[in-house]
């Protein structure tokens, strides 16, 4: 046995803010052997059979309910969703007594979606079981950072040197957090290019370039990722119409033109067609937008896996060990 | 207790009458008698040896929460009352913000008839600007001052209508009481949570600039220049915010202002982690700003030091950080954070805490108290200015415990609280 210290990722995941890279690399790498179980004929390995795990989501999602649903039941752990509408939470019930009385149920994780920044971090702090941050208000939302990070790195080779520059809502995004963080621990320059109405103020702080307009990131980029445009914003006066929004910022094949190399187009979805991206782009050759939905479940099996206690290098055996 | 008390020896510490040396208080039939050196007082008179203390004029906090009527889980007004002794106030300005608000005499009279039956601090009713705190209209600002209240605000909201703000500022000068504001642009800080800053942008909450409150300032100022009237704005917590009443003073506006304990002695960084406890309005801003509110303090452009005393039920602050209210509690905390780490620290001295915590307050206000001259009434605060104490919330007389300060190591606490002569709390 190596008696090197093999890093682990501790009880939760919150957010990339708080890895090392060598965390952050753990995961890419546990999560590579797990791409190949969901392109088998029977999608189950038994890695976390007799595990309980709970997707709580106190608001809307179907991509990323799903994709950790899928990781769950491909590693045979047995799950249970909850979803706000038709729960105790719209009959007043707490935050902190939901958790209480699931973890009274003798679960093992918990994965979490909620409305409010550092919700995750809340219950990470209450209960014994594994919290995984499925998205905290516009704070983090760690395991699309790490999708992103690894789809950047099967079509890059690398992420160090990489220009990688976020396009769209940086203020309310927990996708563009976690993938500044995870982006910056792994050496790549990182950009952020939005109207300032939807950049937070202090933004340069976190140390990333910004673009006020998407031609200067288009030329200087090697990566675009485009941030969905809550229709939401325009109603509450962030941007004058999604028209002009298309216009000015939105990522077009024609504005596409103006780089001297062709850009990795990735987009966390659900796409706004004819807004912040348009279908000539979100469609074309330079998207990866389906690739990281794919890369989504892995990451996800990967994260399940190290948090159960599974080993970095071993899960390439533990896949082996056949439910038969 | 007899209605007469001799206070021995102690260092009495009265700004009011530049005082501040070893001398004796008699204090008969709830005023004060006489204060000097070697008074021997009439033999049925409780003696109380005060040597190694600190005697002054009763401390007052003009801004407290006491949530009663209507959230009485949080606090009542004879909860907060005692509380208030336990912290050595002998009287409180109970904001209007209940439910129902205090917007009309009956409630006044209400807030007036509780306060009374507690042997307690003076409770004062501040009443709301306008009716239902709803910024709309005025509300019966002279029938309320008649039913006992002592100041109008809208406090929790600000007054956005300017307009409305000329009119409170113009009619209240009938009754000689001034206008509270709590500064604040909620255009540019609805919905946000802290300090815009690197530490919002990191924890993904939503700011509040500087500029959402000296807006407001600067608003307040100019209208109370315009009318004459006598503007007191809450718990400065910007840089600039300081310097613009710095200047209105030197221009003769008719303003005073508060600075609160937690501004003083806490930034942006006790947010970290989504600390509940550390989430308050004004959001704890940066060390550039606490550095200003303690030099407004300091040069007197900040007039009072105010608590901002804000109970809430645990229940409540265990949330997560965006869905839990705003505020902390302060009475019993704040002679020891400012002896120790304002008073401690160099900022003032111990007469000008006085002066900020009692006589300021006071002034700002028109109420009687903040002195010792003969013939005042006989409210007293007896400080121990060597006693270390750490801050436990589960000892509190509050009937809540948030505070970002459970486990500080204080030096300095009250010692015995006298409100009309009589002893209502002694250590």
């Amino acid at each position: 046995m190596a008696s090197s210290p093999v890093p682990t990722l501790g009880k939760d995941l919150v957010g990339l803010e708080s890895l090392s890279q060598e965390q952050i690399l753990m995961i890419l790498d546990t999560a590579e052997p797990f791409k190949e179980i969901s392109e088998r004929r029977i999608k189950k390995v038994p890695v976390l059979r007799g595990k309980t795990i709970v997707n709580l989501f106190f608001e809307a999602s179907t991509r990323t309910r799903v994709s950790f649903e899928f990781a769950e039941k491909r590693l045979s752990a047995d799950t249970v969703n909850i979803s706000v509408a038709g729960s105790s939470v719209i009959k007043g019930e707490t935050l902190v007594d939901t958790a209480r009385n699931l973890e009274a149920m003798r679960i093992d994780m918990v994965v979490m979606r909620h409305g409010s920044s550092g919700a995750a971090k809340f219950l990470a702090d209450r209960i014994p079981s594994n919290v995984i941050n499925a998205g905290d208000g516009r704070h983090e939302h760690p395991t699309q950072g790490l999708l992103d990070l690894l789809t950047i790195r099967d079509h890059c080779d690398r992420v160090q040197g990489l220009k990688v520059c976020l396009v769209g809502d940086i203020l309310h995004s927990r996708v563009a957090r976690s993938n500044i963080y995870g982006l910056l621990k792994l050496g790549a320059e990182v950009a952020v290019c939005a109207p300032k109405t939807l950049l937070p103020s202090a933004i340069g702080d976190l140390g990333v370039k910004v673009f006020k307009r998407i031609e200067e990131a288009i030329e200087w980029a090697d990566v675009l990722n485009v941030l969905r445009l809550q229709l939401e914003r325009m109603e509450e006066g962030y941007v004058p119409s999604l028209r002009e929004y298309n216009r000015i910022w939105g990522v077009t094949a024609r504005k596409l033109e103006l780089s001297p190399q062709d850009l990795l187009i990735l987009h966390p979805g659900p796409m706004n067609r004819g807004v912040e991206i348009d279908s000539d782009v979100a469609d074309g050759p330079h998207s990866v937008i389906l690739n990281q939905v794919t890369n989504g479940v892995a990451v996800r099996m990967a994260v399940l896996y190290l948090l159960a206690g599974g080993q970095p290098g071993s899960a390439e055996a533990a896949k082996k060990e056949a439910g038969t | 207790m007899s209605a007469k008390a001799l206070l021995k020896s102690g260092r009495v510490v009265d700004p009011s009458q530049g005082l501040d040396e070893i001398l004796d208080l008699l204090l008969v039939d709830g005023i004060v008698a006489s204060i000097g050196k070697d008074i021997s007082g009439p033999e049925d008179a409780d003696v109380i040896d005060c040597s190694g203390l600190i005697v002054s004029p009763g401390l007052i906090d003009v801004h407290v929460h006491l949530r009663e009527p209507g959230e009485e889980h949080k606090e009542t007004i004879a909860t907060g009352a005692q509380a208030a002794v336990a912290g050595g106030f002998t009287a409180i300005c109970a904001m209007p913000n209940t439910d129902p608000p205090i917007d009309d005499p009956a409630a006044v009279g209400f807030v007036v008839a509780e306060g009374r039956k507690v042997q307690a601090a003076r409770v004062y009713p501040v009443g709301c600007i306008s009716v239902q705190r709803a910024g709309e209209s005025l509300a019966p600002i002279g029938e309320m001052v008649d039913a006992g209240a002592v100041a109008i605000t809208d406090d929790g909201n600000p007054v956005m209508n300017s307009g409305l703000m000329r009119l409170a500022l113009e009619y209240a000068q009938a009754f000689e009481i001034p206008v509270v504001d709590h500064p604040e642009d909620l255009g540019l800080s609805a919905g946000r949570h802290m300090n815009e800053s690197v530490i919002s942008t990191r924890l993904g909450l939503a700011g509040k600039p500087n500029a959402a409150e000296e807006v407001h300032i600067i608003r307040d100022l100019l209208l109370a220049e315009l009318t004459g009237g006598q503007i007191h704005l809450q718990h400065v917590s910007t840089q600039f915010g300081v310097e613009l009443i710095r200047q209105a003073k030197a221009r003769g506006v008719r303003v005073t202002a508060e600075a609160s304990p937690h501004h003083l002695v806490l930034t942006e960084a006790a947010v970290e982690g989504y600390c509940t406890d550390a989430k308050m309005n004004p959001p704890l801003r940066t060390a550039d700003d606490m550095a200003a509110v303690r030099a407004g303090l300091a040069d007197g452009s900040l007039d009072v030091i105010a608590t901002d005393h804000a109970p809430h039920h645990y229940d409540e602050k265990e949330a997560a950080f965006e869905d839990a209210p705003n505020g902390l509690v302060g009475l019993e905390t704040a002679v020891g954070i400012i002896m120790t780490n304002i008073v401690g620290e160099g900022v003032i001295d111990v007469v000008t805490m006085i002066d900020r915590m009692s006589c300021g307050p006071a002034r700002a206000f028109g109420l009687s108290g903040g002195t010792l001259s003969e013939g005042a009434v006989a409210d007293v605060t007896v400080i121990d200015p060597r006693l270390r104490w750490t801050v436990d919330p589960s000892a509190f007389q509050s009937r809540s415990q948030n505070t970002p300060f459970a486990g500080w190591e204080l030096t300095g606490a009250p010692h015995r609280t006298i409100v009309g002569g009589r002893t209502v709390w002694a250590r």
